[in-house]
């Protein structure tokens, strides 16, 4: 009996092992297998030529910057507005609502996160983008900024979800104690309650820039898809065309293994180590937060 | 007692499927794939052809005149649909793969140039939507309109349509010129988005096939060149020769169509498939 208890502990034990070892094993794999794809670029197309302004794939014009300017102006227009809005509905839901008032907003935060993006798309290409057009007086209405409106649609509710989890984890002796020090309601949300939190706080965060940066339906309709070099915040109110819209519209019809293929795979890397460097940026500044409170406690 | 009536269930089960798969013996299927242009066509002939053959089903679906030829070098259709005559390189691909693709005109289609309905320009000619389109020409009022920024709209490069348009229209149909779209030509992925943005921002131009332009936009009547007759495309234009912008669709099978493929074939020939195709706003091949 005792013998096929640890003989079953030692199986469950092995399995989750596995699971978390899978894991890697999956990531590794993925990037061998974009690696692979993509290598080949590096001797079809040279760098300056891949480093350069026009992509035209059908007539092997391969720059590469134009879509990786479009990606980071719409990702950053994105973050511009999810982050201060995410933040304010966790704060409100987790500090300020009453109990009644958080228990409708928080499930209908996370179904606005459940929304199709083709749906956000079509919405994007029917209602907000004939608005700005004329609401601003743009050539066009679909431009990076009606991309970053929509994105940032999608990350709120990634940002919102996770940052209100992490405030509410804060012990409520914590603001107890602050209150109980004479400060008011909102400096201790700021002084208090939000620097505690700050690790939680840093991955909502994160969390939905990597939404945002990953999202490719939406862009793909609303943004235009000129590949146009994007250099400064003006270019923000210009069409744009993201790296992730060029594999999703190309890769359909490309030639299995041409040099076009290639290069669609080496934006798929570039993408990868750009998802990978904001992971590391943010894993590095929580791990430092934590060390700087574990002095402060010890 | 419960194992034997599970095998009994499994058995039951076992044999309706058999049955119903032999009912199904004599059905034939058509996989029909390719150009987005032809999409509407194949699928109303299909229909069509269907209620008339019970024996016949017919499964047609869009993706790009690409996407029809690859399928049928891999083997996965019996018709690929395609919007312009198959390249070099995937003849010789599909040769190497042991594919013979053999060519059947089965309508003409005609591109529309569009603006919105409110625009006044209803003239171009075609150097001057090259000029649009490569940048040169970057105002309305450049060719006669309003003083408005233009926005030019274009089909991905994936698009048989817009591989049509740059050789025939940016290019003017010469193989040396090197002519490109302008960098901040927008490129949508569907026919669709041309016609959303056209019909409600006045400062758009797009194109589109002359079957899928609706009455609320504005087609503009194109002069091959300065001094030439203004023509505004439609199918007496298109088959007298005299609208510039046209050309021939296609299906491509697998060396000589035998069978059923053959007989719809045929059909797709005949005067009654060929009314279908002028109800849908392309040209008829006779």
């Amino acid at each position: 009996m005792e013998k096929s208890l640890s003989f079953r502990e030692f199986i469950i034990t092995r399995l989750i092992q596995a699971s978390g070892y899978s894991a890697i094993l999956f990531v590794a794999l993925i990037f061998f297998f974009l690696l692979k794809e993509s290598l080949p670029t590096l001797g079809e197309v040279d760098l300056t030529s891949l480093f350069n302004f026009r992509w035209y794939p059908i007539e092997n014009y391969f720059g590469i910057l134009p879509l990786l300017t479009g990606s980071l102006i719409i990702t950053l227009g994105a973050a511009l507005i999810a982050v201060p809005l995410g933040l304010g509905t966790a704060i409100y839901i987790s500090e300020i609502a009453p109990r009644w008032m958080r228990e409708i907003l928080k499930p209908l935060v996370e179904l606005l996160g459940g929304l199709p993006s083709v749906v956000l798309g079509f919405l994007g290409i029917l209602l907000v983008s004939p608005f700005l057009r004329i609401f601003l007086d743009l050539p066009t209405g679909l431009t990076a900024f009606t991309g970053s409106l929509l994105l940032g649609g999608i990350a709120v509710p990634t940002i919102v979800s996770v940052a209100e989890d992490a405030l509410d984890a804060v012990p409520r002796a914590y603001r107890e104690g602050a209150w109980a020090l004479g400060a008011t309601h909102w400096q201790t949300i700021w002084r208090v309650t939000l620097p505690a939190a700050k690790s939680g706080v840093l991955t909502a965060i994160m969390l939905g820039i990597g939404r945002a940066i990953g999202e490719t339906m939406t862009v793909m309709m609303v943004t235009g898809n000129a590949p146009v070099l994007a250099l400064s915040l003006g270019n923000l109110f210009s069409p744009v065309r993201t790296m992730t819209a060029t594999i999703a519209a190309e890769m359909g019809e490309v030639a299995n293994g041409s040099t076009h293929y290639h290069v669609l795979f080496f934006i798929g890397i570039v993408l990868f180590l750009i998802s990978l460097i904001v992971n590391i940026i943010a894993s590095s500044v929580v791990f430092r937060a934590k060390k700087r409170a574990e002095r402060i406690l010890s | 007692m419960k194992r034997t009536l599970i095998i009994l269930l499994l058995s039951c089960f076992i044999i309706s499927c058999s049955s119903s798969t032999q009912n199904d013996v004599n059905a034939i299927y058509i996989q029909n794939k390719g150009s987005d242009t032809i999409v509407n066509l194949a699928l109303a002939w299909a229909e069509t052809y269907q209620a008339q053959h019970a024996d016949v089903s017919i499964s047609v679906t869009g993706g790009g005149t690409g996407t029809g030829i690859a399928a049928l070098m891999n083997g996965t259709v019996d018709i690929a649909n395609a919007s312009r005559a198959i390249k070099e390189e995937e003849l010789a691909e599909a040769t190497a793969k042991g594919i013979q693709p053999l060519e059947h005109i089965i309508a003409r289609d005609a591109i529309a140039v569009i603006v919105n309905a409110e625009n006044p320009v209803s003239e171009l000619t075609l150097q001057q939507i090259s000029d649009i389109y490569s940048g040169v020409i970057t105002n309305w009022s450049e060719v006669g309109g309003e003083d408005r920024p233009i926005v030019k709209l274009s089909r991905e490069t994936n698009s048989g349509t817009h591989v049509y348009f740059l050789e025939t229209v940016l290019r003017l149909g010469d193989k040396e010129n090197k002519t490109l779209f302008s960098t901040d030509t927008l490129l949508l992925p569907s026919s669709e988005g041309i016609i959303v943005e056209v019909r409600q921002n006045p400062n758009a131009i797009g194109y589109d096939g002359l079957g899928y332009v609706p009455h609320d936009v504005k087609m503009i009547a194109i002069a091959e060149e300065v001094g030439g007759d203004y023509v505004l495309p439609s199918i007496a234009s298109v088959n007298d020769k005299t609208y510039p912008i046209a050309r021939d669709l296609y299906m491509y099978t697998n060396g000589e169509p035998v069978g059923a493929v053959k007989e719809y074939l045929d059909w797709i020939l005949s005067d009654e498939a060929q009314a279908i195709v002028a109800e849908l706003g392309f040209v008829p091949v006779k």
